[in-house]
């Protein structure tokens, strides 16, 4: 008999409705299964919230919003794109896609890293934060909608722009709008215009490149992409001005 | 009053997902296609909705008749039929009448009555009136007038089916799985700030225009305000409204185009505009002047169709979502790309458009009589 630790647990999302998909996932993990495969899934939401164990699921097909919300562990990896909310408040982990996702990508999570093979939509990262050694990353291999980082209070945001057309800027505005904490990365250029009142640029140090290094290396070695090449352009560094910016705006 | 948690969550746990949820479908050839794949992309997002109302609009849908003004009305009362239909006698030939078949279903509770009636102009108009600001003045009257009928669609060749009830059993009850249309647009709702009856469901209709909407307009004083003084008299007591008769105002009433009136309805911000070159900024200087009541403020993601055209659009900083799918002459407009991938996972193309911009599907030729009456026959008006 084939240990259940080194076999694939295969399921068929066809129609099933997600709180019944959670449960049926809360139950092979528990049973002791490592790798899960899901088939057919469209639009089951919140795949990987409550499992706290370092399994892996492979999902193919469109996930639900909210996938990986207030994830604790478990390694996703889908096969399509993902919808909003993707890694939402998420602790521990990693969501890996090979595709684009939506809105609000990695909205406060908390720790754990996102992967994105191609674009993100609207307020990529918003509010996430850190503390002591949980640090949330998020990786984006295409460019970004408006308010990318928008209220960022920790973490780090790394957009690469790998899509973007020669000498073509990124488009999104509002970047980093209320940014309080964390460090954004971006590969490719932005006007002045594009950025949030409440962001300074910066050149890399050497403390920067060697994060980004890491960072850039795991996510070409999931995509089979050459991270030398990637990371050989210049990239340019958006920091918070102030801790608090609003600080002083009810009290003076 | 019905006790939202118990519509929306059998589980009893309090969590409440809902979002309303927007689905369109346009075959840019101009087939006309079944309902049933339409039925299961909106019935894929069911918890986007609470049971509070549930809409579709179809166009393309009724070819025997197609120079015929199709009103879809809705009685409250049986005695309202009576004297609507004596209005209607009096200001239309009546070339045919009907009530829209329906089937009972446990899930539809004390429907109203919905009838439907084509409709042929008298001899002559009023003066300096078109046809259709007649039949624009004429659903005023309706709508506005002492007893309790509501049109719900107006327009030829097409009509709205909308209630309170999920969209699956909306669908369901008006047998929708019977008819063909070349576009298609769905809504499920999660009634937030207005009462769910069900004029207040999705779609709103005037003419062939139709709107569905996920979201809140903000701005819905100043836009009926400024409505009421071109004559449109809003009395579905709720925001999307404004926005059937603001398309009405500016693309037909105005002629303006498309990409135009998108510019009204989600103008760009003010810093935006400077960076344009001059001549765009004076144009959009000029819109914002002329038509700052039309901006439409608040969270949207709405989807706008009519003959022709199928339009998505969101607010100028996306705070609802708008997913597109391609694949040959299919465009796909939907809250969520799982609903289209449900029912057609082999897309060319899926992207997220940019607040404010418009994604717009337009025939590619009009229908010849050959394309309308092409596939299965389905008599005007008659499930069969």
């Amino acid at each position: 008999m084939t240990d259940i630790r080194d076999s694939v647990v295969n399921i068929d999302a066809s129609g099933v409705y997600y709180r019944e998909l959670n449960n049926r996932l809360r139950d092979v993990v528990a049973n002791g299964s490592r790798k899960i495969e899901l088939r057919n899934v469209y639009g089951q939401r919140y795949i990987g919230t409550d499992l706290n164990k370092p399994v892996e699921i492979e999902i193919f097909g469109t996930p639900g919003n909210d996938l990986g919300a207030f994830m604790n562990g478990p390694r996703i990896i889908v096969h399509g794109n993902a919808q909003d909310g993707c890694g939402n408040t998420m602790n521990e982990g990693e969501i890996i896609v090979h595709g684009h996702a939506g809105d609000t990508v990695g909205l406060s999570a908390r720790g754990g890293r996102i992967f994105i093979r191609e674009d993100v939509g609207y307020r990529a990262g918003i509010h996430m934060k850190e503390y002591r050694d949980k640090m949330p990353v998020v990786v984006i291999g295409g460019t970004a909608q408006d308010f990318f980082g928008e209220y960022m209070a920790g973490g780090t945001l790394v957009l690469l722009g790998l899509n973007l057309g020669k000498g073509k800027n990124h488009k999104a505005r509002f970047i980093g709008t209320g940014m309080h904490g964390g460090v954004i990365y971006i590969r490719g250029n932005v006007e002045e215009y594009q950025l949030g009142k409440e962001v300074g640029v910066a050149d890399l140090e050497e403390n920067d490149r060697d994060a980004l290094r890491r960072y850039v290396s795991e996510f070409a070695g999931y995509f089979d992409l050459d991270a030398d090449n990637i990371l050989s352009h210049k990239f340019m560094k958006l920091f918070p001005r102030w801790l608090r910016p609003y600080g002083r705006l009810y009290a003076y | 009053m019905r006790d939202l948690r118990q519509v929306n969550n059998i589980h009893d746990d309090d969590k409440v997902i809902d979002a309303c949820a927007i689905f369109g479908a346009m075959d840019r050839a101009g087939k006309r296609f079944s309902g049933e794949s339409v039925i299961k992309a909106i019935t894929n997002m069911h918890d986007r909705g609470n049971g509070l109302g549930g809409g579709f609009a179809i166009y393309g849908l009724y070819p025997e008749h197609a120079d015929l003004y199709a009103f879809h009305i809705m009685f409250l009362d049986k005695k309202d039929k009576q004297e609507t239909e004596e209005f209607l006698r009096k200001h239309f030939t009546v070339t045919r009448e009907e009530e829209v078949p329906t089937r009972p279903t446990a899930a539809i509770k004390n429907p109203p009555l919905v009838w439907r009636y084509f409709l042929d102009m008298p001899q002559s108009l009023p003066e300096n009136l078109s046809a259709d600001d007649y039949i624009v003045a004429r659903v005023m009257d309706i709508n506005t007038g002492t007893n309790n009928s509501f049109v719900f669609s107006s327009g030829k060749n097409m009509a709205v089916f909308k209630g309170v009830g999920y969209p699956e059993e909306l669908a369901g009850y008006f047998r929708l799985e019977e008819y063909r249309g070349y576009l298609w647009t769905a809504h499920g709702r999660f009634p937030t700030n207005t009462v769910a009856w069900w004029g207040g469901a999705h779609p709103f209709s005037i003419l062939d225009w139709t709107v569905i909407h996920n979201g809140e307009i903000s701005s819905y004083g100043i836009n009926r305000r400024f409505l009421e003084q071109y004559g449109y008299q809003c009395t579905m007591q709720t925001d999307t409204e404004v926005v059937a008769y603001a398309v009405d105002l500016l693309m037909r009433q105005h002629n303006l185009p498309l990409e135009i009136t998108a510019r009204v309805l989600a103008a760009p911000f003010w810093d935006e505009i400077e960076r344009r070159p001059p001549a765009e900024q004076k144009l959009l200087r000029a819109l914002r002047q002329v038509y700052g009541s039309l901006l439409l403020n608040g969270p949207f993601a709405v989807i706008i169709a009519h003959h022709g055209e199928m339009i998505g659009l969101t607010d100028r900083i996306r705070l609802r979502p708008l997913t597109v799918g391609e694949k040959g002459d299919m465009l796909y407009l939907s809250s969520e790309e799982s609903a289209i991938r449900l029912i057609r996972p082999d897309l060319d193309r899926t992207w997220l458009p940019m607040g404010g911009e418009p994604v717009i599907g337009r025939l590619k030729k009009e229908p010849t009589p050959q394309d309308t009456t092409g596939g299965e026959k389905v008599s005007a008006g008659k499930s069969v």
